[in-house]
């Protein structure tokens, strides 16, 4: 990619590839997110709580309860991109070697997308009746 | 990935304990990093014992002490001796600062004052780091007044409160001390601009004369140029002059979020 030669101007390799005019989207919704998870975090924490030692129809019927469901859903999304947004910066900032970066970052994505739509279908399968 | 060890040719070893002053009552120990291009050695931590009562309070004086009366291979860098050049930028009982306004005693937490170079950056000889791309890094956010409305026949004008938005921001002398304390910065030094680049670049974004706001976020906004800040704070904790790169970096990001939301 970026030119290692040690004949390259040392302003030269600093501005490197240029800005990429981005990067302000992942932090403004790692803030909202963050924002969102408070929220709906302390709210499935509730919920949580009102269901120890309750037995699996009692689980049912509180997540069949649409504000619930949905609540959970909402926690459930806003979790997931929050997740993937942070480990990315954190993959930025450890893997230096390219292609094990692109990888990761990849690797990353997926993982949110299915942890998300494995707790999506969990929710709506209880909610819709287990 | 980052690399947390060094490679086997940086690996500090024990060096030389030179003589301690003959018949001086108050002696402090002083424990110096020390790397010499010119052979194959790998570094070295030598021992020097100062008499206090020959030598002057601040580290600086210790060290020209050493230079002047032990050994004057002793390798590093000073100038104005008062905290406005920000040549002797050092790492002193494991923070940076200044040599010249670091007090001896300030340092002694081990009984004795453990002398680096600034971290994470070549080193030259000794005490002297490599900051070439400090340098152009701070050239690169193009610190100069940018204007397209003609030259006024007198100065530009600039209201006061507008002036004050300054203070906290003009005064930093590019010692390199936050930078070479950012663990962002030394993981990602090649695309991170580092705290004293952002801070330099958001005296000029809030400067009132400036007609350049808009390309000068552009250029900023990026995910490693300005967005590896993680709020890390060493920055604030190691300016030597009282600055806050880490609030002007803040300043920043809420400038980039301002013009999109």
């Amino acid at each position: 990619m970026q030119s290692n030669s040690s004949m390259r101007t040392p302003l030269g390799r600093v501005r490197g590839l240029g800005s990429a005019k981005s990067g302000t989207g992942h932090f403004w919704l790692q803030r909202v997110t963050a924002v969102s998870n408070l929220i709906l975090a302390i709210i499935f924490v509730f919920v949580v709580i009102s269901l120890v030692g309750k037995p699996y129809p009692a689980a049912v019927a509180t997540l069949g309860n649409p504000f619930i469901a949905i609540l959970a859903l909402l926690f459930i999304l806003s979790a997931c991109v929050h997740m993937r947004l942070g480990m990315q910066v954190v993959i930025e900032d450890y893997v230096h070697t390219e292609g094990l970066k692109i990888l990761a970052v990849i690797a990353n994505t997926f993982f949110a997308i299915a942890i998300g739509a494995a707790s999506a279908f969990a929710v709506l399968k209880l909610s819709f009746g287990g | 990935m980052a690399e947390f060890n060094l490679p086997q040719n940086s690996r500090l070893v024990e060096g030389k304990a030179w003589p301690k002053p003959a018949g001086a009552k108050n002696v402090a120990e002083f424990k110096i990093y020390r790397w010499n291009p010119d052979d194959t050695a790998n570094p070295r931590t030598d021992t020097y014992y100062v008499d206090r009562n020959d030598c002057g309070p601040m580290v600086l004086d210790a060290l020209i002490w050493i230079k002047n009366k032990v050994d004057p291979t002793l390798t590093f860098r000073r100038s104005c001796r008062e905290g406005i050049c920000g040549s002797c930028a050092m790492n002193m009982d494991g923070k940076n600062g200044l040599a010249c306004t670091t007090g001896i005693d300030e340092c002694g937490s081990k009984g004795k004052v453990a002398i680096y170079p600034l971290p994470h950056m070549p080193v030259i000889k000794d005490l002297v780091p490599d900051l070439t791309r400090f340098y152009a890094q701070h050239a690169s956010i193009e610190p100069w007044l940018k204007t397209t409305t003609p030259a006024p026949e007198k100065e530009w004008r600039q209201a006061k409160d507008d002036r004050e938005k300054l203070d906290g921001l003009y005064e930093c002398i590019l010692c390199a001390c936050c930078s070479t304390s950012c663990p962002s910065y030394w993981w990602n030094g090649d695309r991170y601009l580092g705290p004293a680049a952002l801070l330099q670049a958001y005296r000029w974004l809030i400067d009132s004369r400036d007609e350049a706001t808009g390309e000068r976020l552009d250029d900023l906004e990026d995910p490693f140029r300005l967005y590896r800040c993680h709020t890390i704070m060493n920055c604030a904790n190691a300016c030597p002059k009282g600055l806050n790169p880490a609030k002007a970096i803040a300043e920043v990001k809420k400038m980039m979020v301002a013009r999109q939301v």
